[in-house]
């Protein structure tokens, strides 16, 4: 485990100490920062408008008015902002040579991908962190309800590692880190996005798609919920693309 | 130390080395010579463990290196012929990132580190982000994080490649100074690099063998005559110079080369056990021929090559 704690020590260094992180967590935090204030700003006109009309008022709640429409959108912008930090991993090491080094020393590939992977893992934790700031400032001016914002954040994150998982993948299968990053930005998507057709495909089909929506098994989570299913998919999504990168790696071995 | 048994890589179709066969004692330097794209970083490549062989195998320390590779790897210190360095670490942090990576004990990280630092001379730099450094001192980080951990084996793959004279000097003094505390492998394609720091060479052709023995037993093998230059100044007289070499005993043949600048170049041949350096000085200034230089050409790789290539063709 030594061996997996430097290469994670290092990848961190490189995020931390060039400017990298901090554009990558200062521009997300920045436009989720802009979500959340035009998301409130709408909530607070609404509720406005609630005070004359009572009808309205029994319908609004923090969580429902704020909350979810946020997380949704920091689901998007992760969307475009985790391939960023994921790109680079594997990518840029073949590119210059130096994992032809690296696999070199007794170190294990799996030690240097889960290594890598929980470096890019940690960026996206202090990215998510980030935004709690967000229910912080609600839960001290109102009283937002708890279970759906701890359930909201577990989604998220569990969301944010199978991009990670994607991003790392494909990182791993070309040298190039404009393609795994775009690559890894339409696989993404794709997977977010399947659901929209399910209803127009027949009952089979729609319930394999429906499966394989990213968006399909957050929406519980944002509910408060925590469904085993929900779990599951994301753990296997994350499993199954650090298992494709061990055999892209084993076939560059075998290939080059 | 190392045993390559009928070692052979194709890459799809394409060879890239053939039944190799040779060995490695403990503490010696072998010199690995061919021509670009004749198979030695393959070779290197298949012994590091990076690429599986595609048939035969080598034993490193007594370790398979398709069967124990992590136990290969941990003997063998690498420097790839890019030489790949993380450019935005510096020095120190890079060897740290090594040292943790080669499973270096804590306790004995720091001095294991200091100690490479100083050995490799990078004292004045270990602060420095490698990136900025110059190409004699990344040559000298890629070394440092091959010897690091001290393993029992080098094999460095064209350690000299686009430095400076200077630094070239420097870099085979480092590894003249690893050889015999360690077992080095180390390629090239300028022989008088590796006759100066080799003991033994391996010849590689198009992926096949085609020599192993001293850098000096090779030359000998391969001499079949002496060249020498004649450098005389250009003047009417200096024209009879060729009849005169061509009768001096021991001279097989005398070639005129385009004259220069005012000097006239005749390329002389002897027999390869007969000195006539002296002989033809001797003769030229008693005919008051204006003799300018003359030196003895030392047979070079090409030479070696082409001699070796048609030895097989015939």
């Amino acid at each position: 485990m030594g061996k997996l704690g430097a290469i994670y020590r290092k990848e961190l260094q490189y995020y931390f100490q060039s400017i990298t992180a901090y554009v990558m967590i200062g521009v997300f935090l920045l436009l989720s920062g802009y979500f959340f204030y035009s998301i409130f700003r709408y909530y607070n006109y609404v509720s406005y408008q609630a005070g004359r009309e009572p009808s309205i008022a029994a319908s609004l709640n923090l969580i429902d008015g704020i909350m979810r429409p946020l997380m949704s959108n920091v689901s998007v912008v992760l969307l475009f902002a985790l391939p960023l930090v994921t790109m680079r991993l594997l990518a840029e090491e073949k590119k210059q040579g130096t994992f032809e080094l690296l696999l070199t020393y007794p170190v294990s590939d799996i030690e240097a991908i889960m290594g890598k992977y929980f470096a890019a893992l940690t960026v996206f934790a202090v990215m998510l962190g980030g935004t709690i700031l967000y229910p912080v400032m609600l839960a001290i001016y109102s009283n937002p309800e708890r279970g759906p914002l701890v359930t909201g954040y577990i989604g998220l994150f569990l969301m944010g590692t199978s991009f990670i998982a994607m991003g790392v993948f494909f990182s791993s299968i070309t040298s190039s880190q404009i393609v795994a990053g775009a690559a890894t930005f339409v696989v993404s998507l794709f997977f977010l996005i399947i659901g929209w057709v399910a209803p127009f495909v027949g009952p089979t089909l729609s319930k394999i798609i429906t499966q394989f929506s990213l968006l399909e098994h957050y929406d519980s989570f944002s509910k408060g919920i925590i469904d085993l299913q929900d779990v599951t998919f994301y753990v296997f999504l994350t499993v199954f693309f650090l298992f494709m990168t061990l055999r892209s790696l084993e076939s560059t071995h075998w290939r080059s | 130390m190392i045993q390559v048994e009928n070692l052979t890589k194709y890459y799809g179709v394409t060879l890239g080395v053939k039944g190799l066969n040779f060995q490695v004692e403990a503490g010696e330097v072998l010199g690995f010579l061919g021509p670009n794209g004749a198979g030695k970083t393959t070779t290197m490549k298949m012994l590091t463990c990076y690429l599986p062989p595609t048939d035969g195998t080598a034993k490193v320390c007594g370790f398979d290196i398709l069967e124990q590779s992590m136990e290969v790897r941990k003997r063998i210190g690498y420097l790839p012929e890019r030489n790949p360095l993380y450019v935005d670490m510096t020095v120190e942090g890079y060897l740290d990132f090594v040292a943790r990576v080669k499973g270096v004990r804590a306790a004995a990280r720091r001095g294991e580190i200091d100690r490479d630092i100083e050995r490799c001379g990078l004292g004045a730099v270990r602060h420095r982000t490698i990136g900025k450094l110059s190409k004699g001192y990344q040559q000298r980080v890629g070394i440092a994080q091959a010897i690091l951990s001290d393993p029992e084996i080098l094999i460095l793959d064209e350690p000299t490649l686009g430095l400076d004279p200077k630094q070239i000097i420097e870099i085979r003094q480092l590894i003249r100074d690893l050889g015999g505390e360690k077992t080095v492998i180390l390629s090239s394609h300028i022989l008088p690099e590796v006759s100066q720091v080799c003991n033994r060479v391996i010849i590689i052709n198009r992926g096949e063998l085609v020599a192993v023995d001293t850098p000096d037993n090779l030359r000998v093998r391969l001499t079949t005559s002496t060249v020498l230059r004649v450098a005389l100044r250009d003047e009417a007289g200096s024209a009879r110079a060729n009849g005169v070499l061509a009768n001096i005993d021991g001279v097989l043949h005398v070639k005129e080369e385009p004259p220069s600048a005012g000097v006239r170049t005749l390329i002389v041949e002897s027999a390869p056990d007969r000195d006539v350096r002296e002989e033809i000085a001797r003769t030229l200034v008693g005919e008051k021929l204006p003799l300018l230089e003359l030196y003895r050409e030392e047979l070079s790789l090409e030479d070696i090559f082409l001699q070796l290539v048609t030895e097989e063709v015939n």
